[in-house]
């Protein structure tokens, strides 16, 4: 049976949520990563969650990068390993130099809650195979640091490495300044690295896994990467 | 600052400490001599308003504190116990933090959070949600602006940091609070049975733990500062407010979590009011012993600090813990893991005395009962007076007022009351989605939490306490106060479980100010005892005054249900156009205290409206068995801003479709009573058409009149008689747009 291991950081508060996805809705097998492991057994596919990790404290993931788990981390990502970060996780990923560019706080100022849609920029990657080319899906956002900002020349990298995955959109798949939650450019929501085996994204597709919570188009995350769509 | 000499104790010092003649002199009848300067504070935290309930605890008693769900009594442990099936039971508690973020409001609302959250883990309880209820002065003042923006930003820093969603709540803005904003916070969580941990101490020789933060000088005399009107001198003590920390909260979280699944912890209990001389009293008491406690073995986060201030240190993240001798080492490794401290600081004792030691010097040694309530404490019952406004307001006829030309100019008006419009720039500052439990969140009659460890059950929350009504009728009020949050979580399609409750009034010293206590809390309990749903605690704040406003008496009641099948999850909003709106209970003439009369005429006058506590059970019953029936698209109830906001938000709340409505309704009252009048016991659902016989059926089973008003329609206009036509469109731009327009300059 596939699986998952979900890393916790002292401060990280979605690492049950992402557990819970994967044990109850996929009926895969889930498992814990404590941040002061320094040895990873083997998993189908890691997740750095979302949540406040060390309190935010310096810079959002600025501390969790240097857990003693995060060596570990980066030497499996570096093999090839499918590793997604969510929101923090993502944060910390960018931390690490395992992703590109940076997140700065929200252009409001504000944490921001609510429901946003995304365009599945690139659906021809490990992590969103199961949604189909441009597709526009909806999930909850939750950060106060989810403004994604780059250079232009990296920014150029990721576009001509098809690299940005999910772009903030509105209903109908329009990319404009309205449906953009954040300040990120280009509505950069999720990027892939270049090997295409770590993606971070802000939103959080674990939040959209049942329809009694509004919306089942954050299945596919997993379903891809996992199987047992 | 420290403290290099301590002042000699006498009269004049035991005043400066809040303290009165009579309590002064049974100290020393308690001690059989004067008391030392740290037992001075400690009399004077444990026996502040805050802690000792001295002037409300003698009515508090006379609402209903048990019922056949109920696992603890009320007050008896931190925060209430309801059992909700499957071997869970639910803790839930609301408690203010009005004072502290009168001066401070980001830390002040944030600890607000992080004392109540605490309340429930240290029951063993996860937390899973939270609540607020808050009032601000009008925003057009930018102080109330300012505190506004301040509170939510403190509130969403500390529940979003510890990943519990902000599930629900309410705002009301009005000038009585101007000075004095009222904020409460309420959180609930979820326990099995058999892995609740008591505030309790016993077992001679076992050894006192202090887990989590370190102490320092925050916070000092806040239970005390909480306990008088705020003042230009209470101002200056802004140094008693106390400061937050949600990440080693929530690391605290984790690892008391932890430690409540040992046998070997007797007890445990948060550090929030009174810090330290709090937690060892209660709990020694509780249990029926005492404590030596060694001030040098208190981790501290300042140098020189004195046992006076660290007994009375307010500092957050703090949880005493009382452990079977020899399992000390156990409690640091389970907090090491989290990177958190542990210290053994004393021992329990047989003797049921409070002893506080430093470098071998004895500080203090009191009788622990001696400070506690229900021990030692002392207990008022204070004069009381009905108002002479009372007769004066609720005489006044409200037929005299002219009646307005432009009806969709009113509800225009109305939509755009900051009382009424959408609260979304509020919680959307709120993670109100983290935990994957919400079902319904903000902005619906309540919040919907499904339960993963219980499938298929949900809970429903909802805050509510309209301080209007209290203020024109206590009595009144105070029943509407809990039959409305209770009606609010039958909408939803749960059944009312039990409640807390947050007291919120003046300065009890003030006959007429008691009068409004007293009578509120006996039309809430006699409300809590039609429905069922037993007091599990809460809390008084009173002395919310300032030198030029009052609040108005404002109880609030947080109410939790139970939703047994999660098909029962209803909300708020229209579905499809062509389905029946009917009407359940009626509408009467009765404007008073209502939004319109405030908005249209500027006046907070009339009495309140009527409620008939065996019919507002029968409306809950029959909305129950009409939404388990399975015909219920929508349910709402009537309630600020009548049936015509009622209407319209049912409208607007719909975001995907743009609906109308054509509602037309036989009355015999003037238009305004028909549209504004915020008439109890008043449920708005809509339903398919082939289900109305359905209805019909089980409303008349129930003797409940219920009448089709009118239809969904898809042209998106709001039709009412022939007073109001409006297209949705321009309802939903004022709803939405009011908020973050008036917010758009904070940051």
């Amino acid at each position: 049976m596939k699986k998952v291991g979900v890393v916790v950081f002292p401060g990280s508060n979605c690492d049950y949520d992402v557990y819970h996805v994967v044990k109850k809705i996929l009926n895969l097998n889930a498992e814990y990563i404590w941040h002061k492991d320094t040895s990873l057994r083997d998993y189908d596919a890691i997740v750095l969650p979302g949540g406040f990790s060390y309190g935010d404290n310096l810079r959002a993931g600025a501390i969790a990068r240097f857990s003693p788990v995060m060596q570990e981390i980066v030497k499996y990502a570096k093999a090839g390993k499918p590793l997604i970060g969510i929101c923090n996780g993502f944060q910390v990923l960018v931390e690490a130099g395992l992703l590109p560019g940076a997140l700065i706080t929200n252009t409001g100022l504000r944490f921001r809650c609510e429901d946003v849609y995304l365009k599945v920029a690139n659906q021809n990657t490990m992590f969103t195979r199961d949604y189909t080319p441009g597709q526009v899906i909806k999930m909850p956002i939750a950060h106060y640091t989810g403004n994604y900002f780059a250079t232009d020349d990296v920014l150029k990298t990721l576009q001509d490495n098809d690299s940005i995955i999910f772009q903030y959109c509105d209903a109908n798949g329009e990319l404009t300044d309205d449906a953009n939650p954040n300040g990120s450019l280009l509505n950069i929501a999720g990027i892939m690295n270049r090997e295409k085996n770590v993606l971070g994204m802000m939103p959080h597709p674990e939040r959209a896994c049942e329809m009694i919570l509004g919306s089942t188009d954050g299945l596919g995350v997993f379903t891809s990467i996992l199987g047992g769509k | 600052m420290t403290i290099k000499h301590e002042p000699e104790v006498n009269w004049e010092l035991a005043k400066e400490h809040g303290l009165i003649q009579e309590e002064w002199e049974r100290i020393q009848e308690i001690l059989g001599r004067v008391p030392t300067f740290t037992e001075l504070g400690v009399f004077s935290v444990m026996w502040s308003e805050h802690c000792s309930y001295k002037n409300s605890i003698a009515m508090l008693k006379k609402l209903p504190r048990e019922g056949k769900n109920l696992l603890v009594g009320a007050g008896e442990e931190n925060a209430g116990l309801v059992d909700i099936g499957d071997g869970l039971a639910c803790a839930f508690k609301i408690e203010s933090h009005n004072h502290p973020s009168a001066v401070e409001p980001f830390q002040g609302a944030a600890t607000g959070v992080g004392g109540i959250l605490r309340d429930i883990f240290t029951m063993g309880a996860r937390p899973i949600a939270c609540l607020n209820s808050l009032r601000f002065g009008p925003l057009d003042v930018p102080r109330n602006r300012f505190l506004l923006n301040n509170v939510v930003k403190g509130i969403a820093h500390y529940g979003n940091c510890m990943g519990i969603p902000t599930v629900g709540g309410e705002i009301y803005f009005d000038e009585g609070y101007s000075e004095n904003p009222l904020v409460n916070a309420m959180a609930i969580g979820i326990v099995k049975h058999d892995e609740v941990k008591s505030a309790t101490s016993h077992g001679d020789g076992n050894t006192v733990m202090i887990v989590g933060a370190s102490t320092g000088r925050d916070g000092i005399h806040g239970a005390t500062f909480a306990s008088v009107e705020i003042s230009e001198e209470s101002e200056s003590r802004r140094s008693n407010v106390q400061v937050g920390d949600p990440f080693t909260e929530k690391l605290l979280l984790e690892a008391t979590l932890e430690l409540c699944k040992k046998d070997y912890v007797i007890g445990i209990q948060d550090m929030g009011a009174a810090g330290i001389s709090c937690s060892t009293s209660e709990m020694s008491e509780k249990g029926g012993h005492g404590m030596k406690i060694d001030i040098n073995k208190v981790p501290m986060r300042e140098p020189e600090m004195v046992p006076y201030e660290v007994m009375l240190s307010e500092s957050q993240e703090r949880m005493l813990v009382v452990v079977r001798k020899g399992f000390e080492q156990e409690v640091k490794d389970i907090l090491g893991k989290w990177d958190l401290h542990a210290e053994e600081v004393g021992m329990v004792t047989k003797e049921p005395k409070i002893e506080v030691r430093m470098d071998g010097k004895k500080f203090a040694s009191i009788p622990a009962a001696d400070l506690c309530l229900g021990g030692g404490a002392p207990v008022y019952i204070r004069d009381s007076k009905r108002p002479a406004y009372l007769d004066v307001l609720q005489n006044e006829d409200l037929t005299n007022l002219p009646e307005p030309k432009d009806y969709n100019e009113v509800l225009i008006k109305l939509m755009g009351s900051v009382n009424i419009a959408d609260k979304g720039w509020v919680y959307h500052q709120y993670d109100h989605s983290v935990r994957t439990n919400s079902m319904v969140t903000p902005g619906s009659s309540a919040a919907v939490i499904r339960l993963k460890k219980a499938p298929n059950k949900a809970l429903a929350a909802s805050t509510d306490g309209n301080g209007r009504y209290v203020y024109l009728n206590p009595r009144s009020g105070g029943k509407i106060a809990v039959a409305e949050s209770a009606r609010n979580v039958v909408c939803s399609g749960a059944k009312p479980l039990a409640i807390t409750n947050c007291l919120n009034f003046g300065n009890p010293y003030d006959p007429e100010v008691y009068y409004q206590f007293k009578e509120a809390v006996l039309g809430m309990g006699e409300a809590c005892q039609m429905f069922d749903t037993p007091v599990t605690g809460g809390n008084v704040s009173f002395y919310n005054e300032s030198p030029t406003t009052a609040i108005f008496p404002t109880p609030v009641i947080g109410m939790l249900g139970l939703v047994e099948n999660l098909k029962h999850v209803t909300t708020s909003e229209f579905k499809d156009a062509g389905d029946f709106i009917v009407m359940l209970g009626t509408i009467k003439p009765e404007l008073g205290g209502s939004e319109f009369l405030k908005v249209i005429h500027n006046k907070v006058t009339g009495n309140a409206p009527a409620i008939d506590l065996h019919f507002e059970k029968r409306i809950h019953e029959t909305t129950l068995a009409l939404i388990r029936s399975g015909i219920v698209k929508s349910a709402t109830d009537v309630s600020d801003g009548g049936l015509a906001v009622s209407a319209a938000e049912s409208l607007v709340r719909n975001r995907n479709k743009k609906l109308g409505a054509s509602i037309y309704i036989s009355r015999k009252m003037r238009d305004d009573e028909l549209l504004f009048s915020e008439s109890q016991s008043v449920i708005i659902v809509s339903i398919s058409e082939k289900h109305l016989l359905d209805l019909e059926k089980i409303t008349s089973e129930y003797h409940v009149p219920s009448v089709t008003i009118g239809k969904v329609t898809k042209d998106g206009i709001l039709k009412i008689n022939d007073s109001v036509k409006i297209d949705t469109e321009k309802l939903s731009e004022v709803y939405f747009r009011t908020l973050p327009t008036i917010m758009k300059d904070e940051h």
